[in-house]
């Protein structure tokens, strides 16, 4: 198989717009959470999400007039708003703008989202009951499906190569990348634009997840503190919006042109429960059976692991059953081994999670430098493994790997191994 | 300009983001304004929603420049 390289990174998310910001932030433990103000939230159990630092474009704040005309955005979702910033991002990143018809259909797009434009699903619905058929927007069905991402990725940077789109709730980011280096290892493309999107903020999706018992509902006067993962006082992840979005490549495709390489994609695991609709198997099988697929993808032994983001949503039994999993995947390993969650300051960005944690561990390879687990005050667990508890780590990365768990029961590993020069 | 001529030009404005300089009689939606089929029967159901009319899908067809529109709606509404 040939071996696939990462060429390009960007994001949009709440600790920042560009990768730069969100990076510093991270490492300095910043949280993106606050109380939610522009819709009411006063009657839900959950009041508070980690939002996209909205403002003029400067400093690192998110202006959609940035990355998309008024023209196009009123017709889309917001999802598809933060997949084209970070697709811009990462394609500049990458210098890989395609403009012979060569180029382009070796070039393809898979760019996934969780739940799409969930909003504007709502809205819809609200005036197809009160304001008939008639009134529903011929933008409506393709302003919300969640392959649009990908569409719309597509069409601005006219990318012919394969187009398409991942659906696995929480581990959607994972996935996307995943499989689009698989589409280039099995020689269907040279470059992917591959990464997860999300816009969930509002209150269907507060209540749904809410009346699901996945949301934090202790800490609406502290929303900073809300997302704990590994506390013994967490109560439930706090939600976040926005894109990851990587610029895959051929290793000898981005060394002929000369690209900068991140890192390389050299395992990928996936896996299933098979247990139940939200909850994680109480044993971990499924979590560890995906990082050993990945490991073993990657021709690695757990000892060569420097670092593992962590799924970590600060969810009661998640995080415990994920830490046991890794526990014996690392066995004698485990003490060397730094493990941090950074949806501890970005929130559970959902489908787009996996992919701005896969973004996070190729910049821990890029600069030796872990992000910590902020709100880290009380372990629930002894572990050997180091958290990162509320400060961060410097040490040397070469191999990171990066997990993503989903409702129904669906796992996927990502590992990333430093490329010399 | 008439009244409802200013009305669909400041529609036209708004949805398809074009300069209002290029919004003339005899500007095309599809071939001088930049609209795709989709950005046409959203116009419509501007037009309906500006004007309280309905416009139904036959007449709709040829509704095919600006002056069409306004001619459309000059015979139509009040």
């Amino acid at each position: 198989m040939r071996r696939v390289v990462v060429t390009g990174l960007g994001t949009v998310n709440p600790l920042g717009c560009g990768i730069e910001t969100a990076w510093a932030n991270a490492l300095a433990g910043n949280s993106g959470a606050s109380r939610v103000d522009h819709f009411e939230v006063s009657d839900l159990a959950c009041q508070i999400a980690c939002q996209i630092p909205r403002g003029d474009g400067s400093n690192g704040t998110f202006n959609p007039d940035d990355w998309m005309e008024v023209k196009e955005r009123r017709k889309v979702d917001d999802f598809i708003v933060f997949a084209m910033a970070a697709a811009e991002q990462a394609l500049t990143d990458a210098d890989w703008k395609p403009t012979s018809y060569e180029d382009q259909t070796r070039s393809g797009v898979l760019i996934g989202s969780g739940i799409g434009g969930l909003m504007g699903i709502e809205d819809g619905a609200m005036t197809l009951r009160d304001r008939g058929p008639r009134r529903l927007s011929p933008f409506f069905i393709p302003g919300r499906l969640i392959n649009l991402a990908s569409g719309y990725v597509s069409i601005r940077y006219g990318l012919k190569g394969p187009n398409h789109a991942v659906v696995t709730a929480c581990s959607t980011g994972a996935h996307a990348i995943g499989d689009a280096a698989r589409l280039i290892a099995l020689d269907d493309a040279d470059v992917m634009v591959a990464g997860g999107s999300e816009s969930p903020i509002g209150r269907l999706a507060l209540a749904g997840f809410a009346a699901c018992r996945a949301l934090s509902t202790h800490f609406n006067d502290e929303p900073e503190k809300a997302s704990r993962p590994y506390d013994r006082d967490r109560d439930g992840f706090v939600m976040g919006e926005g894109a990851g979005v990587v610029v895959l490549e051929e290793y000898e495709h981005a060394k002929a042109r000369g690209a900068r390489i991140y890192g390389e994609v050299i395992g990928y695991g996936l896996s299933g429960d098979a247990y139940h609709i939200t909850a994680p198997s109480e044993d971990g099988d499924g979590a560890y059976r995906c990082m050993s697929a990945a490991m073993k993808r990657a021709g690695i032994t757990a000892a060569e692991i420097d670092y593992i983001n962590a799924h970590g949503t600060s969810t009661p039994m998640g995080d415990e059953i994920e830490l046991g999993a890794v526990e014996r995947l690392m066995g004698n390993a485990a003490g060397n081994l730094t493990m941090s969650s950074t949806k501890s300051a970005t929130g559970h960005l959902l489908g787009a999670a996996g992919a701005v944690e896969a973004i996070f561990s190729l910049l821990a390879i890029r600069d030796n430098k872990i992000p910590p687990t902020i709100n880290l005050d009380n372990p629930s667990i002894e572990t050997a493994i180091d958290l990162a508890p509320n400060a961060s780590r410097d040490r040397e990365v070469n191999v990171a790997l990066s997990n993503s768990f989903g409702f129904g029961g669906t796992n996927a590993s990502l590992v990333f191994r430093r490329v010399d020069a | 300009m008439s009244d409802i001529a200013e009305r669909v030009k400041k529609i036209v404005v708004e949805h398809l983001g074009v300069e209002p300089e290029k919004v003339t009689e005899n500007a095309s939606f599809i071939d001088d304004l930049g609209a795709d089929s989709l950005d046409t029967v959203e116009l419509v159901m501007a037009f309906e929603e500006e004007f309280a009319v309905e416009i139904p899908d036959d007449a709709a067809e040829t509704i095919l420049t600006v002056g069409d529109a306004v001619k459309f709606l000059e015979k139509n509404t009040q």
